[in-house]
């Protein structure tokens, strides 16, 4: 089985911050980090090649540095890391950027199934799965907690609101997995060494049908025009001292609030 | 976006026929064509095993901006056959807007059996009403909805279309979007008209709510964007408020669907697990100590009438199903009231729940985070706090 994961590298949310002055996006000395998600999706695909057999391989859309997310997922077993890197790919929006994983992967050839996490921990839009899938034409299962594979299909047990929903559908297919699926395993120093050595392929524009007006800017239909810090001015009340009477002064200003 | 058949290519399979939802294509000397019915949808595209049917996308530029008017809210059915709340708070959010762009609100009903929801959507502000009313499309599944969702958005070149950032919504949005080669923002938590430009401002949280963003869709159509639930405010129902209904008929084959739903689990924790719906949420954290004390956060959420829910911490430890689990990795929530018992507050917490309109946090330790973003805390054993609060709260209603 030929399978592909997407990850993406991420600076490490809870450090990330506004510059108040600026209000621009802080980034420095912000650790990367492999997308939570996408661990899991390394993960499965692990354990789908453990079973089946076949051989995963892992891209990443990103800049050169995005390298070491890939070296990590080969830490973890990937057979083949590909980096997808150009300065024309930079600013893509979710669509651009599924328009360069899916070409990217159009370019890698057969695969039977495409995994990524859900969404990513920076963006937290959760848009570029469905997006790939639909510029590949092919089916997708999102937020997957559970996955099985018998022949050609696949069996996936979504995460909905209040329930769960079991689908089937025919390889090739998608997967966009949530972080309860399984545990992702933690590479020994061994494996990490080892994987220093290991190649990691970099293609650019030029090694895929890229037409560049729909990747970066270009290719972006929406813009960024303002960031800022959320504003969380909360005056809390605190009370400390006998449960029953800070128990109570909490209830009478919720019922005099009509919060309840 | 225009739809071609490259005849040289096309070998007559038929194909494409069964993969129409509009009933759009027929076999002209063996040649597949379309007829007036076709809505640019791309369903045959995917079908065609010889690339003979060519979707062109629009590139940047070359919308017309201009041909596009009027909000669209895509509207969700829940399991229960009632419409979605995010739906009439899209309504009561897409007249806000409407009323700037001097436009009108119509909302997209796709489902089996809806016809009834046509009125209740009417009464919480649509103009018009587009009934999609098929077997096929009881329960939602990705590719029929996108497919007969596009095509609407291609006939009738709507200028803004707002769905809920649900699972359905987040699943239908970005495959709509990549096919019409839209803008589309997600999960967003306010939305404006500039006055000016007359565009729609798209503001949204990002880095787990730690920067918060305002996006444009400049030179496409339609502006999408994805809002988080509970977070706009519906209309008050008015039963008065007409909307013209209109059924679109579709013909879709059950075989050319390739996604077949195998079972519906429901959650069997016995307690609601709604929570982006709920207006009240009890959560309980790892200062419970262990699964059997999350009765106490039942009862405490049974009392006022809340949903339960729990931090990663809990869930990772088995002690509750993930359904329940708020935070970035799980829910995103947003009610009126939500009560934090036991839960420090790890920023991917707080990421999920600190846009609640009012927060009461109770935890041993005094430098606990949550406290930061709490209206109300207290620092107490919640053992002691939750019962003393049961107590009160049904002392004070007369119990």
């Amino acid at each position: 089985m030929n399978i592909i994961v997407c990850i993406k590298q991420v600076p490490d949310t809870s450090e990330v911050r506004i510059d108040p002055e600026t209000n621009t996006i802080v980034r420095e000395g912000v650790p990367s980090i492999i997308n939570p998600f996408d661990e899991n999706a390394i993960e499965e695909a692990l354990l789908l090649r453990e079973q089946h057999g076949g051989k995963v391989t892992v891209i990443s859309m990103g800049p050169p540095q995005a390298e070491a997310a890939l070296r990590e997922s080969l830490a973890m077993g990937a057979d083949e890391a590909i980096l997808v890197s150009d300065r024309c790919f930079a600013a893509s929006d979710t669509l651009a950027t599924s328009y360069v994983l899916s070409t990217a992967i159009r370019a890698i050839g057969e695969y039977d199934l495409i995994f990524c996490g859900k969404q990513a921990f920076d963006g937290d839009t959760a848009q570029v799965p469905p997006g790939i899938a639909e510029q590949l034409g092919i089916p997708q299962i999102t937020f997957t907690i559970g996955l099985e594979v018998d022949g050609r299909k696949v069996r996936g047990r979504r995460m909905l609101e209040s329930e769960f929903e079991v689908v089937e559908v025919r390889m090739p297919a998608l997967v966009s997995v949530v972080k309860q699926i399984n545990e992702p395993r933690r590479p020994g120093i061994k494996a990490k060494l080892a994987a220093k050595k290991k190649e990691v392929t970099i293609w650019d524009s030029a090694c895929m049908d890229i037409e560049p007006c729909l990747c970066g800017l270009d290719g972006s239909p929406t813009r960024v025009v303002r960031t800022f810090a959320p504003t969380r001015e909360i005056k809390g009340e605190k009370f400390e001292g006998e449960p029953a009477e800070c128990a109570a002064a909490v209830i009478d200003r919720l019922i005099g609030q009509k919060i309840i | 976006m225009a739809i071609y058949i490259d005849e040289p290519k096309c070998i007559g399979c038929e194909a494409c026929i069964p993969a129409c939802p509009y009933a759009a294509i027929d076999m002209v000397d063996g040649i597949a064509k379309f007829n007036e019915n076709c809505t640019g949808c791309g369903a045959c595209a995917y079908a065609c095993p010889t690339g003979a049917i060519v979707l062109e996308m629009a590139r940047k530029g070359e919308v017309d901006t201009s041909e596009y008017s009027g909000l669209w809210v895509v509207g969700e059915i829940t399991p229960e056959g009632k419409l979605h709340g995010v739906t009439t708070e899209l309504l009561g959010e897409g007249r806000k807007l409407a009323a700037e762009l001097d436009t009108t609100v119509s909302v997209v009903l796709i489902g089996h059996h809806i016809g009834e929801l046509a009125k209740t959507a009417a009464g919480y502000g649509a103009d018009r009403v587009f009934v999609v009313d098929h077997p096929t499309l009881e329960r939602y599944r990705t590719q029929p909805y996108t497919n007969v969702l596009t095509g609407l958005i291609n006939k009738h070149k709507p200028e803004i279309v707002l769905i809920g950032a649900t699972p359905m919504g987040r699943d239908l949005a970005s495959r709509v979007a990549a096919r019409i080669k839209a803008g589309l923002t997600a999960d967003c938590t306010e939305l404006t008209i500039n006055p000016e430009t007359k565009l729609l401002e798209q503001t949204r949280p990002a880095f787990g709510g730690n920067v918060m963003a305002t996006i444009l869709c400049e030179f496409t159509r339609p502006q999408m964007a994805t809002v988080r639930p509970k977070v706009m405010a519906p209309q008050p129902f008015d039963q008065s408020h007409e909307a013209e209904i209109i059924d679109i008929p579709v013909d879709i084959d059950e075989r050319a669907i390739a996604t077949k739903i195998i079972e519906i689990i429901k959650d069997d924790s016995g307690s609601d697990v709604n929570l982006t719906e709920a207006d009240i949420i009890v959560s309980g954290g790892r200062g419970l100590g262990g699964p059997e004390h999350f009765a106490l956060i039942r009862e405490l959420a049974e009392t006022l009438g809340a949903a339960v829910g729990a931090s990663r911490a809990t869930v990772d430890a088995g002690w509750i199903p993930a359904t329940h689990q708020v935070g970035q990795t799980g829910k995103t929530v947003h009610p009126k009231l939500y009560v934090a018992c036991g839960i420090s507050g790890a920023v991917q917490h707080l990421a999920g729940m600190s846009s609640s309109d009012c927060i009461v946090a109770i935890n041993k330790d005094p430098d606990a985070p949550i406290f930061n973003v709490a209206h109300y805390g207290i620092v107490g054993d919640l053992f002691e706090v939750v019962p003393a609060m049961i107590a009160a709260f049904k002392e004070r209603r007369g119990d």
